[in-house]
């Protein structure tokens, strides 16, 4: 049910995305999605990789400080007010979001990208109400 | 102005026959009082009876800010604890700050000395002096303060931090002459510029010092607020500031001799350098009961001359600082180590990560960067923790040196890696 995301330190300078993500091309991985959070002096680059464990260890080869974290990406349908809903079911039991972003997987349905405080009582709240998960495997083919 | 002509003036036999008959006596102080200094003298084979005048002075051991630390807090005071009257105390090297301890006495004898360098700085008992050094630990505020005292002038106590009231008082109260740091002065010039306030002072004179800045500096802000500048120097360890001042004809440092014996040694050899060259100043308290101290390594680079000033003091003059021979800096005013910083984040994740110091002036004020590199172990995917992190170094490092600084954190391996002895410092300041 959860998911790896890789998350990588970088300074705000020019270029370092770039060599980020070159490393991760030169070690044939693909990208399915991403989050970039920004402060003045560093980021906090976030994603979704056909091969996170990979991906970790070529970074680290290359000096970079990275970790990856179990996150949750839950599928929604096209719908007015499904992100909402969804939202409401974790509000409710007090779990705090620490951050979100959207995926596109090239299908009908649309997902997000899910970090909680408390992301295995999230889990189980989202499934309970029937909501989808999209599983590691599945990113792996995308 | 020379505040007192017998001393100050006094030929070089009579002065050296004084200094004599003081490190004698003072020799003798710390073998009898000090355990830690009888037992160096006794590894070297030295009795106080084979110094019998200030020739001999090349005989008796170094001190050094680590025989501070090592005794600390009290272990080199020469006075039992009922005759010290006051502490102060600076940074050390690591997480123990440097002590000090003053009898009655030695508190008379500093403000004499401060006395004298206000004096060379034209000062008398008709002048209002704010002084804008910190009062507490640091020697800058008091120091000034009693030897402002002791000189008859009226004193106005600021300590620093709010620049408003100061500029305020100085127009209000007709201020004659100030004593801060000099990138304060710097910073209070500008503050009286942009509220167009140069007009309505009425400085003469400013007496600056604990920190390290060019003749430019000075003539740059003699020219802006129509004033004479002063240089003052010292250092706790030895007494504060009124160690040495400069004099109107502004040629050197007037050291107040007669208490303070100056020498200059080569840093790597300790042998002493030849006349006018620059080496390591080194000073041995003549008078002082607190904590005497015998050939104290300040670190501090300059040379020295014996020749008469054109102001008729016949002092040994000291040259402007040529930079130190150890890695600290003095910042704001505070004596900061690298290693200070290095064993603060030592404590906070049990092995040391590699960080870089950045010394900057921003419109005349001092400011510290300190970038830490991000390793894996300090790393989050949440920018929250991330900050908490930062707040976090920013707290212990200003635990250990008593400024606030900026952290920075920047990616692991991105800062430089020298093959020898690391790089912990960039200081942009230019002050030499």
């Amino acid at each position: 049910m959860y998911i790896k995301q890789l998350s990588i330190f970088i300074e705000n300078k020019a270029g370092r995305l770039e060599d980020m993500l070159g490393i991760l091309k030169d070690n044939d991985i693909n990208l399915v999605s991403l989050s970039l959070a920004d402060t003045s002096d560093y980021g906090v680059l976030r994603l979704l990789v056909s091969d996170p464990e990979k991906g970790k260890a070529a970074l680290k080869e290359a000096g970079v400080s990275c970790r990856t974290t179990e996150v949750l990406a839950v599928k929604l349908a096209h719908k007015v007010g499904q992100l909402q809903e969804l939202l409401g079911i974790i509000c409710k039991a007090e779990i705090n979001i620490e951050y979100m972003y959207a995926l596109a997987t090239g299908k009908d349905d649309a997902s997000i990208v899910l970090k909680t405080s408390d992301i295995a009582r999230a889990a189980e709240l989202l499934k309970d109400a029937g909501a989808d998960f999209i599983t590691q495997d599945e990113l792996a083919n995308i | 102005m020379i505040w007192n002509e017998a001393k100050e003036c006094m030929s070089r036999d009579e002065m050296q026959a004084l200094q004599s008959k003081r490190l004698v006596k003072a020799v003798n102080r710390v073998y009898h009082n000090v355990e830690y200094y009888r037992k160096k003298m006794q590894a070297l084979g030295i009795e106080p009876g084979d110094i019998k005048g200030i020739e001999d002075i090349s005989k008796l051991p170094y001190t050094t800010k680590d025989d501070l630390r090592d005794t600390y807090p009290f272990g080199l005071f020469a006075a039992p604890k009922s005759e010290i009257v006051r502490v102060h105390a600076s940074s050390g090297t690591t997480g123990k700050a440097t002590v000090v301890g003053y009898t009655r006495k030695d508190i008379d004898i500093w403000s004499e000395c401060v006395a004298r360098c206000l004096s060379g700085a034209g000062v008398t008992r008709d002048d209002t002096i704010q002084i804008a050094y910190g009062y507490g630990l640091f020697t800058g505020g008091l120091g000034a303060h009693y030897g402002a005292e002791n000189l008859g002038a009226t004193v106005v106590p600021m300590s620093t931090g709010n620049t408003k009231k100061l500029t305020t008082m100085m127009k209000d109260f007709g201020v004659t002459a100030i004593a801060c740091t000099p990138s304060y002065l710097l910073h209070i010039a500008e503050t009286l510029e942009e509220n167009g306030d140069l007009d309505k002072i009425q400085l003469k004179s400013a007496i600056c010092g604990a920190e390290p800045w060019t003749e430019q500096m000075r003539l740059q802000v003699e020219e802006k607020l129509h004033i004479n500048a002063f240089d003052i120097y010292g250092l706790s360890e030895i007494m504060g500031p009124g160690v040495a001042c400069d004099c109107i004809h502004h040629k050197g440092l007037h050291v107040q001799e007669d208490h303070f014996y100056p020498e200059i040694v080569s840093a790597d050899t300790l042998e002493p350098v030849a006349a006018g060259e620059t080496g390591e100043l080194v000073f041995t308290t003549l008078t002082k009961e607190g904590i005497p101290l015998i050939r104290y390594r300040t670190k501090d680079l300059t040379s020295i001359s014996y020749d008469k000033c054109e102001c008729g003091r016949t002092t040994a003059r000291i040259s402007r600082f040529k930079g130190r021979s150890d890695d600290m800096l003095i910042i704001r005013g505070v004596n900061v180590f690298p290693s200070q910083i290095e064993a603060a984040l030592l404590e906070m994740g049990g092995t040391t990560p590699y960080y870089m110091m950045i010394v900057d002036r921003v419109n005349n004020l001092d400011t510290l960067e300190v970038q830490v590199e991000v390793e894996e172990r300090f790393f989050s995917d949440e920018i929250r923790e991330l900050e908490n992190l930062t707040k976090k170094i920013a707290h212990v490092i200003q635990q250990a040196i008593g400024l606030a600084v900026k952290v920075k954190l920047v990616e692991p391996h991105s800062l430089e890696r020298s093959m020898g002895k690391a790089v912990h410092v960039i200081d942009k300041r230019k002050l030499v």
